[in-house]
């Protein structure tokens, strides 16, 4: 035992220890949000700044009356469509909307013509427009009045709360939804990451030819288990850095916003009833909760993804040859994370029920049902079966790793794996 | 005193018989040579005895004691297919694997730094393996192999790809540690480089054991009563009946090199009396086959 913790202690420092680490956890926290914020930064900078596509309108109805926006520019033309289609060809504009003489009934024949495939976004624009202005003129076909119609618009804010565990609380699908998806999405990144990583950690041990004297010195299965928890402590390492790191960021932000909110509020007075539901469902979430379920899967769903990964790094002499055993392994992983979309729209359906239940896939699925309460005994199994299976997936990698690692240049298949994995000592 | 007995040891595989009943007994503070061509189980006994492997049939002695996980602290392990971890430093690899065979951290540090020392390559201590030359990077892990200072040193085909200058450097040390009283196996297939090291050998092929013994004994028991004799002038027929001439080579002008063959129960001194007589003999040596062609005979007669 004492020899694998001084495995632990050299995979641990040896990782820890490279530039690249440090790089890769001061950057990470900080790209993000610096990716995101960039990106949306462009995008409004671009909308505000964006002048107003042309758009040439060939009325043939003749009453038809586009209303210019801030990105559209609508200007009628006339004559046919074809001296249309020659004017625009020479002009800088963006397009040229054919409008047919159409009936009101069934609006039908609209054109663009555009130099450029137009997007979905301007298509949807448009059609919204022409919707629009159709919209009105059946108002006053059917003498309806504008006003009584608008009043007719309701919209209601439904509040939804849970009282399975005794006290009433008040749950956002939203929040749930969003919570869900990201500690799930990071738990998949994780297992990739860090299983990737004792995977190349195995081919190193390998291919550098260090395994044989190592093994003579300590059980295989101790070289592996080392290793597999080594690069869970650097994980775990690193994740609490970014934690930390996260926490002190945004606690700085929210401070320096907190000097300019005052005047926000005053302004936009309708919105603080918005922002203070958003608190008092925030303050409802289980946070401490979802994190130690989210350290507890973390944790084992990297244990049994990591053994499996030692497994497949053990067998084979360089990364390229891996990839033939990474795929079944990352089947599993990718059923998952495809299976988050009908988890975090139905949380107690089917899909969700065994996606959390079978150990492969739980890691990731009950981080995406946890927000949303999962009844205990449902979580209670997941976790036995998730150790369960990391006992297993263990075992059986380590009855590959014990003879994979002394095997240089064999070619292997699935059957080798067999007849490894069959071998006795 | 016998540092390591192995009785009866038997590996199988799934398709073929790596070790056939092989029994070894390697006497105290010797050299050992385990010899035999490629595949021919050499390996797998090896790594038996470092409990990488356990044996099907049969048990490992060391020092009278069963084979167990205290002996890796007193057995050195150089294995054939070698290597360090290339990003680790010198001297925390070295520390690391003195650690792994239950040396103290300090103890460790201290028995590293002299070791680099010796060798000439204390310098390095802080460079990575991956900076090193091949040579230097063999140093250590030579050094590895003996940090702990074991009873037993184990050293697969130590010499390829050692080049001979450290080759030269590892005998000496190989020297200096059986004077300290540690026990060295060899397993090699190069047999010309084992034969002035070694005092015992055992040749192993296709997973027996073929012969075992002190080199000494083995030699002797393989002489054939036959000298080679560089002399001046013809032999033609002219010795008695109880010596035959079995090759004769005209080396240059009139000088010859024979190979006599006398017959069970008689003296060499006859034999050079006989030739004094007859020619003048200018070198005299009994013919003794080298380990290689011992194992040859052997190999190419059980085949």
């Amino acid at each position: 035992m004492n020899k694998t913790l001084l495995i632990i202690q050299r995979e641990f420092l040896s990782r820890v220890k490279k530039k690249s680490f440090l790089v890769a956890t001061i950057l990470v926290p900080l790209i993000f949000p610096a990716l995101i914020g960039g990106i949306g930064y462009v995008m409004k900078e671009e909308a505000e700044n964006a002048s107003a596509e042309v758009i040439h309108v060939l009325d043939e109805q003749g009453s038809f009356n586009l209303e210019n926006t801030d990105k559209y520019e609508f200007i009628k033309v006339s004559g046919d469509l074809e001296s249309a289609k020659k004017a625009l060809a020479e002009s800088d504009d963006y397009g040229l909307l054919y409008i047919p003489d159409f009936k009101i009934e069934s609006p039908e024949g609209f054109v663009l013509y555009a130099k450029s495939n137009p997007n979905f976004s301007t298509i949807g624009d448009i059609e919204n427009e022409i919707e629009d202005v159709i919209k009105d003129s059946k108002l006053q076909v059917y003498n309806i009045d504008k006003e009584v119609l608008d009043k007719l618009k309701t919209k209601i804010d439904l509040r939804a709360v849970n009282i399975s565990e005794g006290e009433e609380k008040e749950s956002d699908a939203g929040i749930s939804f969003g919570i869900g998806y990201f500690t799930g999405f990071l738990i998949y990144i994780f297992m990739f990451a860090y299983g990737g990583q004792v995977m190349q950690g195995v081919i190193e041990e390998k291919s550098s030819k260090i395994v044989e004297v190592i093994i003579s010195t300590v059980k295989p299965f101790q070289l592996m288990l080392g290793k597999i928890l080594g690069v869970a402590s650097v994980g775990l390492f690193q994740v609490l850095i970014w934690v930390v790191l996260i926490a002190v960021l945004s606690t700085v932000v929210l401070g320096l916003l907190g000097l300019e909110i005052p005047q926000e509020t005053a302004m936009q007075a309708p919105d603080a009833e918005t922002s203070e539901k958003f608190v008092r469902l925030l303050a409802n979430i289980p946070f401490t909760k979802i994190i130690l379920t989210f350290i507890f899967y973390f944790i084992g769903g990297y244990l049994l993804y990591g053994a499996l990964f030692a497994a497949a790094g053990s067998a084979v002499d360089s990364p390229s040859e891996a990839q033939q055993f990474m795929f079944p392994i990352m089947i599993p992983l990718i059923a998952g994370i495809i299976g988050m979309g009908s988890i975090v729209n139905n949380p107690d359906g089917n899909v969700s029920f065994w996606l959390s239940i079978i150990p492969f896939t739980s890691p990731i699925a009950m981080m995406g049902r946890i927000g949303f309460g999962v009844p205990a005994w449902e979580l209670a199994l997941s976790m036995v079966l998730l150790v369960l299976g990391f006992v297993f997936t263990t075992w059986l990698a380590g009855r590959i790793y014990r003879v994979g690692i002394l095997m240089h240049g064999v070619k292997v298949n699935y059957k080798t794996l067999v007849k490894w994995f069959m071998m006795k000592n | 005193m016998e540092a390591l007995i192995a009785k009866n040891i038997t590996k199988r595989y799934s398709n073929h018989t790596a070790l056939d009943n092989v029994s070894l007994s390697i006497p105290s503070q010797s050299i050992f040579g385990l010899l035999g061509p490629n595949g021919a189980g050499k390996t797998t006994m090896i790594r038996i005895i470092n409990q990488i492997i356990d044996a099907d049939e049969g048990e490992v002695l060391i020092n009278g004691e069963k084979l167990n996980p205290d002996h890796i602290s007193i057995i050195g392990y150089l294995p054939e297919e070698r290597g360090l971890y290339k990003k680790m430093k010198v001297g925390e690899q070295l520390v690391y694997l003195g650690q792994l065979r239950n040396l103290s951290r300090k103890e460790a540090i201290l028995r590293s730094k002299a070791w680099t020392k010796k060798l000439g390559i204390y310098e390095w201590w802080d460079k990575k393996v991956e900076d090193l030359s091949k040579g230097m990077a063999q140093k250590i892990q030579f050094i590895s192999t003996v940090l702990h200072e074991p009873k037993l040193i184990i050293l697969d085909e130590p010499f390829s790809g050692f080049d001979p200058v450290n080759a030269n450097l590892i005998k000496d040390e190989i020297f200096e540690l059986r004077e300290k009283g540690s026990t060295i196996i060899f397993s090699t297939h190069r047999m010309e480089s084992v034969e002035e090291l070694c005092d015992h050998i055992a040749l192993i092929n296709h997973a027996q054991l073929i012969l075992e013994g002190s080199k000494k004994d083995i030699k002797h028991s393989y002489r054939s009563n036959t000298y080679i004799v560089e002399h001046q002038g013809s032999l033609n027929g002219s010795l008695p009946d109880n010596f035959s001439v079995l090759d004769n080579n005209l080396l240059y002008d009139n000088f010859y090199q024979s190979i006599v063959k006398m017959t069970e129960g008689t003296s060499p001194n006859e034999l050079l009396r006989s030739l004094v007589a007859v020619t003048e003999v200018h070198s005299f040596v009994e013919k003794i086959p080298s380990i290689s062609e011992i194992f040859i005979s052997k190999v190419g007669g059980a085949q």
